[in-house]
């Protein structure tokens, strides 16, 4: 609706005139400028200027829903009101059904954790009939890492669905349906989300998996401001994706060692603590996170995910972490990986507190890897 | 008085200049058709400068009997402390937040509340849009919410779980204080209040700016909307601009737009906006997006943050409320005051 011509808006005819005159064609335009700015270039009065923005937003402006009608319309519309189920019993239903539909919701954690082994479940579940607990529809895997496997796929899959992929024309057509790109580029990968968007709905696509988000811009760029500003559009447009097709959209993010000038408080924050201690008189350290890794990518898109899942190690047993979430409170469950792909070892999930929530802890997981895949051989 | 002040077009004014009219005082006694025929511009529109001339000019300086309106518009303290007592606030649902608000989130102004990913901005942006609708016999407003989301953040199933909360918080406020039961029997339902929050989806930043300044139309036919909600009043401005001082006059207009509709309607307008880092003085630190003249535009500032263990809220900036901090805590119900043993609950 921004791109909407001002020659289709009902204004009366002088003042539509003068807008195409002064090259105002859009409602964007008209509306980027401010009302003086408007009165100054259309050299009209303030009240024509006035009445004509407020035709213009009428018709620009959404219409509202009530809150109510908005959640009839899911349960009606959508398969299981509008998440889909991870098959980890406690974390789905800790999001109230399973990974929430329309929304980004990220997996970060560091390397060799299981990201990529969660993204494989997903799209394989996301493939699978309904009445397996699928989507039935394909899947649009974006692989940036190279990690994409087909075979630990169908390994997936053997294990965890033995009925449906032990028939070799059944494990055809469900690992038909994921579709795995790879682009070597952020341009590249700028083009695939395009074309993504034109045949993402006659397709039948009912997930998207972008491993990882954090490799296209760590190789490209090297730090900061640059980074940020090369994703935002990509961070709009995916979360716009995911929005009009009403599909779940999976991203994963790597981590990185935190820098020492790394930003963690506010201004104030400082303030208030040395109040605190003249007041007290004990000096007293001010609190930092003292955790060593978090997400590769910053606070801006750490933002635009809607939920975001940490996977983590602690003292040789890993956890999947709730870290955001506008349903959940903070629950962390512990998991393993096997050769059925990830599963909880517990569905009740412990409470969080404090910057327990997004630290991200990676302590002798990697023994655990070692001696999983020597069982797996 | 100079004639730079009148609303009317650069072209109609340079006219009024040549033609001698550089004050208002010059226009009070003249008619419509000499001015017209002077500085040769048509006869209604001579009408229209000559009524927004004595609309301005009355309103400038002619005293008026009795005191309360020696200036037109204006009110005196006096008054608007008595208005400003009068004035229901909206809870938090957590009284330590309530506290260090003076009441809770003030009608009348705009509050700006800011903090990182999954501190629990849209928690309570969800919170207030259903604590709004509390009714006047729980000391609520009894109003309606309109939530501009902008993220597509808003969970409809986390705002029927608040709803729910709500609720049941009323009928236990209802046996505990006041046993009679038929006196104020809650006849609300958690479809009552989803049904009674406006949800509008925000999709570019043109969007969000059209719909502010629909929403005086909107509220006119809506009069018992009394929280506007914007969450987050950040997210497209930080992508879409390549011009920082368009982006700065974009947003000091929404602003002014916001502000109005918060006085025009006495509601209370909520914007939720995103944290970014900021060098400063050597160092980095977190910061509320939107820059430094954004900072101006709101009467009250909220940051969220985390002390410790706990989520904390900091009053940042308000014109009548000392800076202090209070903590809060997220719980499956809503916002509620800190539970301050760290006690871990199993869930479920």
């Amino acid at each position: 609706m921004a791109n909407k011509m001002i020659s289709e808006i009902p204004l009366p005819k002088s003042i539509a005139n003068v807008f195409a005159a002064r090259n105002i064609s859009t409602a964007k335009d008209a509306l980027s400028l401010t009302e003086f700015e408007l009165m100054e270039l259309l050299d009209v009065g303030l009240t024509e200027v006035r009445s004509a923005l407020s035709q213009i937003s009428e018709i620009v402006a959404p219409p509202y829903q009530t809150a109510l009608s908005l959640m009839e319309q899911r349960f009606q519309n959508e398969h299981l009101g509008g998440h889909f189920p991870t098959g980890l019993k406690g974390l789905d239903a800790a999001l109230c059904g399973g990974i929430p539909f329309g929304v980004l919701t990220e997996l970060v954690g560091p390397a060799g954790i299981g990201k990529t082994q969660f993204c494989l479940k997903l799209s394989l579940l996301a493939s699978l009939p309904t009445n397996y607990g699928g989507l039935d529809g394909r899947v649009i895997y974006i692989d940036v890492e190279s990690k994409f496997s087909s075979r630990r796929l169908l390994e997936i899959g053997l294990r965890s669905f033995p009925e449906i992929f032990q028939m070799k024309e059944m494990a055809q057509e469900m690992a038909g349906r994921i579709f795995v790109l790879r682009p070597s580029s952020l341009s590249e990968f700028t083009q695939s989300l395009q074309q993504i968007k034109v045949s993402l709905l006659q397709n039948q696509v009912k997930m998207l998996v972008i491993d990882s988000m954090a490799a296209l811009v760590s190789g490209e760029h090297e730090q900061g401001v640059r980074r940020q500003q090369t994703l935002s559009w990509h961070i709009s447009f995916i979360k716009s994706l995911a929005e009009f097709s009403r599909i779940p959209v999976v991203v994963t993010n790597q981590v990185r060692s935190q820098s020492h000038d790394e930003a963690s408080q506010y201004s104030f924050q400082e303030y208030l603590s040395c109040a605190a201690q003249s007041r007290d008189g004990i000096v007293e350290t001010p609190t930092r996170y003292d955790s060593h890794l978090v997400a590769a990518l910053g606070i801006h898109w750490a933002h635009a995910v809607t939920t975001r899942l940490v996977l983590e190690a602690k003292s040789g047993q890993r956890f999947i972490k709730v870290a955001k979430s506008p349903i959940s409170p903070p629950l962390a469950f512990p998991f393993h990986i096997t050769s059925s792909g990830i599963s909880l070892l517990s569905d009740e999930g412990m409470e969080l507190m404090g910057p327990e929530i997004n630290s991200i802890h990676c302590q002798g997981h990697n023994e655990i890897i070692n001696f999983r895949m020597e069982s797996l051989v | 008085m100079e004639i730079w002040r009148l609303p009317i077009s650069a072209s109609q004014r340079g006219k009024l200049i040549s033609a001698g009219y550089t004050t208002l005082s010059s226009l009070s006694s003249i008619s419509s058709s000499d001015l017209a025929r002077e500085s040769k511009v048509s006869e209604s529109e001579a009408l229209d400068i000559l009524k927004f001339a004595s609309h301005s000019h009355s309103g400038g300086w002619e005293m008026s009997s009795g005191n309360c309106s020696i200036f037109e518009g204006a009110q005196n303290a006096w008054d608007m402390l008595h208005e400003e007592e009068s004035l229901v606030h909206i809870t938090t649902s957590s009284a330590d937040l309530d506290n260090i608000l003076g009441g809770g989130i003030h009608c009348k102004e705009v509050t700006e509340i800011g903090g990182v990913p999954g501190i629990g901005k849209t928690q309570l942006g969800i919170q207030i849009a259903v604590n709004v609708q509390i009714p006047h016999g729980f000391g609520g407003l009894g109003g309606k919410a309109i939530y501009i989301d902008t993220e597509g953040s808003f969970m409809v199933e986390r705002a029927l779980q608040i709803a729910e909360a709500c609720i049941e918080d009323m009928s236990e406020y209802n046996r505990f204080i006041r046993k009679d039961f038929q006196a104020c029997e809650i006849r609300m339902q958690p479809k009552d209040i989803l049904g009674n929050i406006f949800y509008f989806r925000i999709c570019s930043y043109t969007e969000q700016i059209a719909l502010i300044n629909y929403l005086d139309k909107f509220i006119s036919e809506h009069k018992d909307v009394k929280v506007v909600v914007v969450d987050s009043v950040t997210f497209h401005f930080r992508q879409d601009f390549d011009d920082m001082a368009l982006r700065t006059r974009v947003l000091s207009g929404m602003a002014l737009k916001l502000m109005k509709l918060a006085k025009k309607f006495s509601l209370a307008v909520v914007l939720l906006n995103q944290v970014t880092t900021k060098h400063t003085e050597g160092s980095f630190q977190l910061a509320l997006a939107l820059g430094d003249s954004w900072s101006h535009t709101c009467t009250n500032r909220i940051v969220l943050y985390w002390n410790g263990n706990e989520r904390y809220a900091y009053i940042d900036k308000s014109p009548s409320l000392r800076s202090a901090s209070a903590a809060y805590s997220v719980t499956r119900r809503g916002i509620r005051n800190s539970s301050s043993s760290c006690k871990r609950i199993k869930m479920m």
